[in-house]
Formats: structure tokens, sequence, C-alpha cells
């Protein structure tokens, strides 16, 4: 099962004749993603990498049948894509792009919520890593092979970090359901709490790890989801314990702009909703171990 | 990234808001000049720094007579001011806005914010102006007014009367409130502002609405499509090495303790501080060095975290996604050999190819401490910052150390 993506989904990558769509697109397709196409407005008609070029998203989805996109179009006209994938059809969307205009994404969210929720794009990121089903399908741009197949969903906002709980689980021969980014920007596709209905949903995951960080409500939010809707336990981390407040640690939106927003604030109300905390961020696999443990 | 008053007030009066005669000054001469064409009685000399509260920190003189305004100038320019914004290192006073003082009647609060929770812009405002709004947001909640404005549509007239209302304006100037709080809302969303506050907006004694002080920050992400608010960047404002940094491509933030950090990933670097804190030990710096660690980017970023003088241990802590360890183990090697590091270095690698990343440091004969994970590295880090700190003491002490 896994979520958002598998063996078949239908992959196109926006942004796809370009040096950093080429070097993903082929890196997911030895992954053993299935990709289908991709899109470059201009070059439609022409073949990259073996696979079909399109001037259009409808395109790839009319004659190719695409149901997921990656987008690595430049900030200035990343919004524009996500948007043109949402009216395409595409049914879930990762957008990698770092450095989308605040303004640029409230227009995107607006124009998502247009859709009926059935016929709603999911988007995850931008600022992401993409999002990784172990074994099956790869949608982003990390390192696949640090990634065990197994029982426990990762959902952060951090590239690296996330690789490192993946690692710290592999250690201790622990997998991966799916894996998503969510990215570090102040207003992206999918919440923390989005991600997690997701995983409840999902007969094989088991556990779910929430990596996140300072700013912004959304770890509280999904705190709350976890506590009222979720069967499945949730362990968090909270990065950024030693962040003063107001300044931007590197994500745009991980800045402490009100005393609610620090690591230290999250984690005591995480705790209070019934929500695991590793204890340090070299304990992450360890604390995932413990509770399955007693599963 | 902020600006100042005197540049947020020129922006805001092309959208059509009022503000009181002003003039900008680099000298107490300057200064005299300016209070001169604006004329009248009363002038407020206002130290431009990026940073509000300067009124408590003593950055707003008012004054009766040129002479005054003189003196203002000569004890604000240069003058470092300490507010809550600024942290203990403060901001220095380049600039001075010489303002017309103004027949206030009444004094409140206006701002518009991206709200992260709504994923929109919120217009916020408070009658009781002059107070800090965050303090008022615990103490008087029912004060404040929120209204939310739609991305699609933008901001309506009735949403600008239920504010103007809001903030009991009386209703003859009503059609001149709508048309500021309009302009206001343009001018964040024309320039891709991200806050744009006005505290205090007042209203005078001869009927009229100004905006005496005008606070605003723009979205990093957008200065491409905005580059005459790009030009309207001072970097005096700024943390010199966090400039230097940005210059790099490299983000930087620069921290009161003493452990050095380079990290790739901005999670996985506040992560590594975190565990330096747990350990025992407190991080000098924030450093994501990005995706692609390339040795001149390596060597970039020792300069800069080595160019803090409080540094006594460094830790470098990478994650080889796409990277390869053997890629940057070179990297951190050849920065070593170039740099003359009198602190010990703590690497851990981990990701693709890490085998062959911890055989290429072992092999350069450096002295640089190696560690597994991240518990480890951090420990070790700790350790070396004890040793270091314990030797100087010994030197202090008896004049040599070890």
């Amino acid at each position: 099962m896994a979520i958002l993506i598998n063996e078949s989904t239908r992959i196109i990558v926006q942004g796809f004749t370009g040096k950093i769509g080429t070097f993903h697109a082929q890196d997911m397709i030895n992954y053993g993603s299935q990709v289908v196409g991709g899109v470059t407005p201009g070059k439609g008609g022409q073949t990259h990498l073996g696979l079909p070029v399109f001037d259009m998203v409808k395109e790839a989805v009319q004659q190719a049948g695409a149901e997921a996109s990656i987008i690595f179009v430049p900030p200035a006209f990343a919004a524009d894509s996500i948007m043109e994938a949402a009216d395409a059809g595409i049914k879930y969307c990762v957008a990698i792009t770092d450095g989308i205009p605040t303004q640029d994404m409230m227009r995107v969210k607006n124009f998502l919520r247009r859709f009926p929720k059935a016929d709603r794009m999911i988007l995850t990121g931008p600022n992401c890593a993409g999002t990784i089903s172990p074994g099956r399908a790869m949608l982003g741009i990390m390192p696949g092979h640090i990634y065990l197949q197994g029982n426990v969903g990762i959902v952060g906002r951090s590239g690296t970090l996330g690789y490192e709980a993946a690692d710290q689980m592999k250690r201790l021969g622990i997998g991966v359901s799916t894996s998503v980014g969510i990215g570090g920007d102040p207003i992206n596709g999918s919440s923390h709490r989005d991600i997690l209905a997701y995983f409840e949903q999902d007969p094989e995951t088991k556990v779910v790890l929430m990596i996140g960080e300072i700013g912004g409500p959304q770890e509280v939010e999904a705190g709350h989801f976890a506590n009222e809707h979720m069967t499945k336990p949730v362990v968090a981390y909270i990065a950024g314990l030693t962040a003063p407040e107001g300044r931007r640690m590197g994500h745009a939106g991980a800045i402490i702009s009100s005393a609610s927003e620090s690591a230290a604030a999250k984690v005591a109300i995480l705790k209070e909703l019934g929500v695991t905390i590793c204890p340090t961020p070299a304990a992450m696999g360890a604390t995932v171990a413990q509770l399955l443990a007693k599963m | 990234m902020d600006i100042h008053e005197y540049q947020a007030k020129e922006i805001l009066s092309g959208y059509g808001v009022k503000i009181a005669a002003g003039g900008l000054a680099y000298s107490p001469e300057d200064a005299v000049q300016r209070a001169r064409e604006i004329g009248g009685r009363i002038w407020a000399v206002k130290a431009q720094i990026h940073s509000g509260a300067r009124g408590k920190a003593g950055g707003i003189i008012l004054c009766k007579t040129h002479d005054e305004v003189e003196a203002a100038a000569e004890a604000l320019l240069g003058k470092r001011l300490i507010t809550h914004q600024t942290g203990p290192a403060g901001k220095v006073c380049g600039r001075l806005y010489i303002e017309a003082g103004t027949d206030i009647i009444k004094e409140m609060y206006f701002c518009f914010l991206v709200d992260r929770c709504a994923e929109r812009i919120v217009m916020v405002g408070s009658a009781q102006g002059g107070m800090d709004i965050e303090e008022l947001a615990v103490t008087n909640s029912e004060a404040i007014t929120k209204i939310y404005i739609d991305p699609g549509v933008g901001l309506q007239d009735f949403q600008a009367r239920e504010m103007a209302f809001a903030l009991g304006i009386d209703a003859e100037i009503m059609s001149h409130a709508v048309k500021t709080i309009k302009g206001c809302y343009r001018a964040l969303r024309d320039l891709d502002a991200n806050m744009l506050e006005i505290n205090p907006l007042v209203m005078t004694r001869s009927g009229k609405l100004l905006a005496l002080d005008a606070k605003m920050g723009f979205d990093e992400n957008a200065l491409f499509r905005q580059t005459k608010i790009s030009e309207l960047r001072d970097k005096t404002q700024e943390e010199p090495r966090e400039t230097a940094a940005a210059d790099r491509g490299l983000s930087y933030v620069g921290l009161d303790g003493d452990i050095g950090c380079m990290i790739n990933g901005a999670g996985l670097a506040m992560a590594t501080m975190d565990m330096i804190k747990l350990a025992g030990g407190e991080p000098a710096n924030f450093l994501d060095v990005g995706g692609g660690a390339s040795a001149e980017r390596t060597e970039k970023a020792f300069r800069l975290v080595l160019a803090d003088q409080n540094v006594k241990a460094m830790l470098v802590n990478i994650f080889a996604g796409i990277n390869r360890c053997d890629w940057i183990a070179e990297g951190v090697v050849q920065a070593v050999r170039k740099i003359d590091m009198k602190v010990p270095l703590i690497v851990r690698l981990s990701g693709t190819n890490v085998e062959e990343g911890q055989r290429i440091i072992a092999e350069s004969g450096l002295p640089i401490i190696t560690a597994e994970t991240l518990a480890e590295a951090a420990e070790k880090a700790v350790q070396a910052r004890n040793e270091v700190i314990a030797s100087e003491r010994l030197k202090e002490f008896y004049g040599y150390s070890n």
C-alpha cells in the first residue's frame, strides 16, 4: 500500500529537459519509478531519456496517462507550473523548487481550494526532498538506498534530517512505508496534519515519525489531530532548541515569531497531546524501535 | 529583508498614505537644514535602524529649537541602540529622519501580516495604538480586530471600512481611511512585502490620518522581481558575517556559543545544534552549506565559521545524499590544509560512500577527530571544546599550556 505513490504511479517531470530535472528523472527511473515523460514548454514532440516531452501537462495526462508530477521549474515560474498540473488533472504533485515567493504560494493554495475535494490535486512541498515509498517508487531527490521498506511513516520538513532518521532506522533494521517531505516554506502544499491523515488510512503504516521544527502552527495542529483522530502512535522530534527568537534558521519558515513557535513550546504541547517525543535527534530511530517493540 | 522607516514612508506615500513632512539627514548640519525646510516649531529626530521600539531605546528625540535638533542629531548618529528586537548587540544609527511634530488626538495600531494558519494576508488593528501589540494580544485580545483577505479578490472596501470603524476613526474621514488602508494593502501586494506595520497610525487635531511610523519587511524569495526594493537594502543594519555568508550563497546565523558548525540542510543543522546543547555545549552558529558542498564551498564555509573568534572547536556534519562522502572528505581535507586551523575539528559523515570518505580523512594524517553517529559527534565536539578551554586556563595561570 504505502501512501501517495507506489510502483504503478505514472509520473511526469516538469522542467524535464533542464540539468537538474534530467539528473533526478534518471535517478527516479533507476530506482524503479514509472516515469512516463516530461513537460518543457516549447520542446513538445522531442524525446528525452527515451521518453516523450510534452508542451503542456494536459497533453502528458491525455497521451501518457500521467497521474503524478514532480516540479524542478525555477522559482519565478514554479507556482504557474503547479497550477497547470492541478488544472490538467494531476492527482499528486511534488514541488522540489526552493525560493517560491510567499504570495505565489498563497495564490496556489487558493487556486487548489477551488476544486471539489475529490478532484483536488494533493501538493507536497515546495522546498522539499520529495516522497519515497521504499522498494516501490521515488518521487524526489533523496538517496533511495538509505531507506529500508517497512511499516513506519515519516513526515518532515527537512531533507537531510529526514535522511538521518531513515538512516538511524535502517541501522536498527526498521523500514519505512512512505517518507514525505513537506518542505521548509511558511506556506506549503500539505501540512504535517494532512500527511498524518493519509498514514492513519494506510494499513501498512504502524507508527508515524513526525520531524518538525521551529516556526508556524503545523506541528501543534498535527498533535491535536493525532490526539483526536488517530489510532496509530505518533513519534515526534522538533528541531531548533537552540534557535533564537526572530532569526530565520535556513528554511524560509523556520523562524520563531511568537513564544508558541519555539521548539520547547511545541514539545510541551505535543507531550500533553500524547505524542511520544524523541529525547534527542540521535534517538529518532531508537524511539521508534521502542514503540514498535511494544506493539 | 527589512527597510528603514523613511523608505517605507516614501513607498507608502506613493500609494496615497499621508505622512508628516520630513527629510533624511546624515549629519547634524543636514538635520538642521531639514528642520528649516520643514518649518514649524517642533521636530522629531528619529534614528533610522532596522527595529521597532526605537522610542523606548531613546532613538526618537523631540526638539523645539534648531539647536536642539543639532544636539539630538549629534547624540544619535553613530549611537548603538538596543531594543528587544535588535538583541543585545543592538544596531548602529547611521541615518536620521527629521519629521515635523504632529498634533495627535488619537493613536491607533495597524498592520498587515502573512498568517501561516489561514495561508492568507491578515489585517490587524487596534484602537489602542502605540502599545506593544503582542502584549495587547495576551492582556486584552478583544481590543484587536483581525480581518482576513481573500487572495483571489484582494482587500474589499467593506473590509477596509470595518477596520476603520474598529479603529474608532471618525465617519467624516472614512473615505480617506479606506484609501489609506487600501493603499497599504496595495503596497504590500505589489511589492511582495510580508509585513507592513503602522504603529502608530494617528488622527491629528486638524482631522488628518497620518502614518507616524512605518515598518515594512519583504519576502526575500520575491526580490528577483522587486529590483527597486532590493536597492533599499542597508547592509550596515545586518550582521556583517551573515551578509558575507549570504553573498557566498551560504545560510549563516551567528550565535553566542563556542562550537562552530558546518552542516548540510537546515533541519539537520538545527538538529546538530540541539545535539551539541544536549551534550552540554553551545553552538557558535547555524550554517547550512546546502546540497552541493564542493571543495570550494567547504573552504568558504570553514573560513566563515573560523572568523568567529569565540570558536573553540568546529563540528562538521554532512549527510551525503546525491553528494558523496568521499568528495566531501576531500573538500574538508583540502580546506584544512589551506587554512591554518587553530581549533580541533570533529567530522561526522554519513550516507553515500561513507567508508571511502572516512578512509580519506583517516589517511590524510591531519588531526581530525571523526565520529560515526550524531550523538558521538556532538559529545566529541563538546569534549574537545572543554579541553581547549582547560588548556587556555592553564596557560593563563602558568604562562604555558599542557
